[in-house]
């Protein structure tokens, strides 16, 4: 065997491996979840953590998203000739793609990258070592309560995004390209039905999963010193955008064929 | 009593880097032992081998019947419990005061109300000369400070077997000496077998009743204080002394024509690096007086007497100087006798 085809060989086995002992990190927090104490206190510190992160990157990604998709979809509709429908496709827009896309870069950029690093330094330091050392799994003590308040706050966030999408949508219609109110209210949910909003906040439990998960796997194993965790965020934060992106994609293909859509 | 630590065939590898094999050694319970070695020999990989941090590929390290090496998950956090583990750093959570730091353990596996967690708490702190610290974040002291922090936090579960990486560096030969006599103190008062990995010669020839080094992936030597101290082996000769005559080089072994030129610039007349030689038996430290002897001293005696006779000239002379007049009748020896000519372990 040649000397590349050997590197490429064992690089794709590291890669493999990984992707395998992040998977298996999953597997053991879920395991985990039952396990008592629940560490509640933990939970809060993280939760309001990840919302303090969060909370006004959130608001402001959202108004311009909400804001961009009101004025594509305006002039788009004028163009055809269907500006009452304008409200309908918005709210559509906004609650099944834009609230969990926004969600995932939030999540995986501000909260996933500062979880990360603060594993990271904990784990150069050896107080990951030590944790264990002194008979605290630091998976149960630390990983678990992260997931959860990542989910948490991702299903909040979710909520949050896509009521100010929506609002800053109706807005910018309203106020900006000269849309009648009542149409944009009377089509609100003529496209729209309940299972876009179950399949939103789907999205964002297992982006508020995956993106946690990630983040704590990266920061659990950094490669060599400070560097090692700066790699590491970096890492974290381009591994879970391409996760994100992916199991949106899976979701939303899984969704569209199998919830009829709603014809109005 | 302390635990026994019985370590079997040990072997370790990064990839396809070996970093010790075959390491076989017992510690035995309730006694201090050192293991020295050079830089980079994997001195510390050997501790976190013992704990269960790292995953040795073969070999057996036995604590209370449990094979740490391959118990589940569930087993190895049972028995780290019985560890107590002073890291280089001390391993402080940044985030936590001195004091909740070390009330950490208590709070994670004990039931014990407050109060009474404070006053273990203070009392550790104070036996590490901490007081007045509890609130001062890690970042906030010296790396001194945080290391005998750390050892305050290792000791609040009375562990059964202390564990320290490099207690020495980053401290003073004032504080060093400080420290081995607390660890001295603390082996009387709790009886806990405590292992030192160390490159301080002082504290080595002082601290520890067995002494091992690690050299070229190997463990060369373990064994009562007096074998390793009292050594003709090169590599112990040239570690004891600090010279650069010798196998050790600066990247950890050298070939023998950088020996023999190394040989012949000394020869004529260049330093070497050392200053004297240190080898030969120093009186061990004692707990401070007014503690409680120490029973892993007692046992070891025992122990040694036995096998006096698998032990070097040179090391058997060394321990029968050392007995007081009443253990010379009592093991029926008497300095200057030969009970017989063995090699070293």
């Amino acid at each position: 065997m040649t000397a590349v085809a050997t590197k490429a060989r064992s690089a794709a086995t590291t890669a493999a491996s990984e992707i395998g002992r992040a998977f298996a990190l999953g597997l053991e927090v879920l395991r985990l979840l039952p396990r008592r104490p629940f560490q509640f206190e933990e939970f809060l510190t993280q939760a309001w953590f990840v919302i303090r992160v969060t909370i006004v990157p959130t608001a402001l990604v959202s108004i311009p998203y909400g804001a961009t998709i009101a004025l594509q979809l305006g002039s788009l509709t004028q163009q055809v000739g269907a500006q009452s429908f304008v409200g309908a496709a918005g709210v559509l827009a906004t609650v099944q793609q834009a609230a969990p896309i926004a969600t995932a870069l939030l999540i995986a950029g501000a909260a996933g990258s500062a979880m990360c690093a603060d594993l990271g330094a904990r784990t150069i330091r050896e107080e990951i070592d030590a944790m264990r050392v002194l008979g605290v799994d630091p998976i149960q003590r630390l990983v678990v309560p992260r997931v959860l308040a990542m989910v948490f706050v991702a299903v909040l966030l979710n909520g949050f995004v896509s009521i100010v999408g929506v609002v800053g949508g109706y807005s910018f219609n309203v106020f900006l390209q000269g849309g009648t109110p009542g149409a944009y209210l009377a089509s609100f949910n003529a496209l729209s039905q309940l299972p876009d909003l179950w399949i939103s906040e789907i999205k964002a439990v297992l982006f508020g999963f995956v993106a946690a998960i990630i983040a704590c796997y990266r920061g659990l194993n950094p490669r060599g010193g400070p560097k090692g965790v700066g790699d590491a965020v970096n890492q974290s934060v381009v591994i879970t955008f391409l996760l994100l992106f992916l199991i949106n994609w899976i979701l939303t293909t899984i969704y569209l064929q199998v919830v009829p859509p709603k014809v109005g | 009593m302390g635990a026994e630590v019985v370590v079997e065939g040990l072997t370790k590898s990064f990839g396809s880097q070996n970093i010790w094999r075959d390491v076989t050694l017992t510690l035995p319970p309730g006694e201090v032992s050192a293991m020295l070695g050079p830089s980079g020999t994997g001195k510390s990989v050997f501790l976190k081998s013992m704990i269960g941090l790292l995953k040795p590929d073969s070999g057996k390290c036995v604590i209370n019947g449990t094979d740490i090496v391959q118990c589940s998950e569930r087993d190895m956090y049972e028995v780290r419990k019985l560890f107590g583990v002073l890291f280089q750093d001390g391993a402080l959570f940044g985030s936590m005061n001195l004091y909740d730091n070390v009330a950490f353990p208590l709070r994670e596996h004990t039931k014990k109300s407050e109060s009474e967690i404070k006053r273990i708490v203070l009392e550790k702190l104070e036996m590490t000369g901490l007081s007045g610290a509890e609130g001062k974040l890690p970042g906030e002291i010296s790396g001194g400070m945080r290391k005998r922090a750390g050892l305050a936090r290792a000791l609040v579960l009375d562990p059964e077997i202390i564990l320290c990486d490099e207690p020495d560096s980053g401290l003073d030969p004032v504080r060093t000496a400080y420290l081995s006599q607390l660890l001295i103190d603390l082996n009387a008062q709790i009886d806990a077998t405590i292992l030192v990995v160390t490159h301080n010669i002082n504290l080595a020839r002082t601290l520890p009743d067995n002494l091992g080094m690690l050299f070229r992936k190997e463990l060369i030597m373990f064994g009562p204080r007096e074998v390793l101290l009292t050594s003709e082996e090169p590599v112990v000769e040239q570690f004891l002394n600090g010279k650069r005559l010798g196998p050790i080089g600066m990247s950890e072994e050298k070939d023998t024509a950088q020996m023999a030129a190394e040989q012949a610039m000394a020869d004529a007349g260049h330093h070497h690096g050392g200053t004297e030689d240190v080898r030969g038996i120093v009186p061990q430290i004692l707990p401070t007086p007014g503690l409680p002897d120490r029973k892993g001293e007692r046992r070891r005696k025992d122990r040694v007497m036995q096998i006096l006779h698998t032990l070097p000239p040179a090391a058997q002379e060394g321990i029968i100087e050392s007995l007081s007049e009443q253990d010379r009748q009592r093991y029926g020896v008497r300095p200057h006798q030969m009970t017989g000519v063995g090699g070293a372990r």
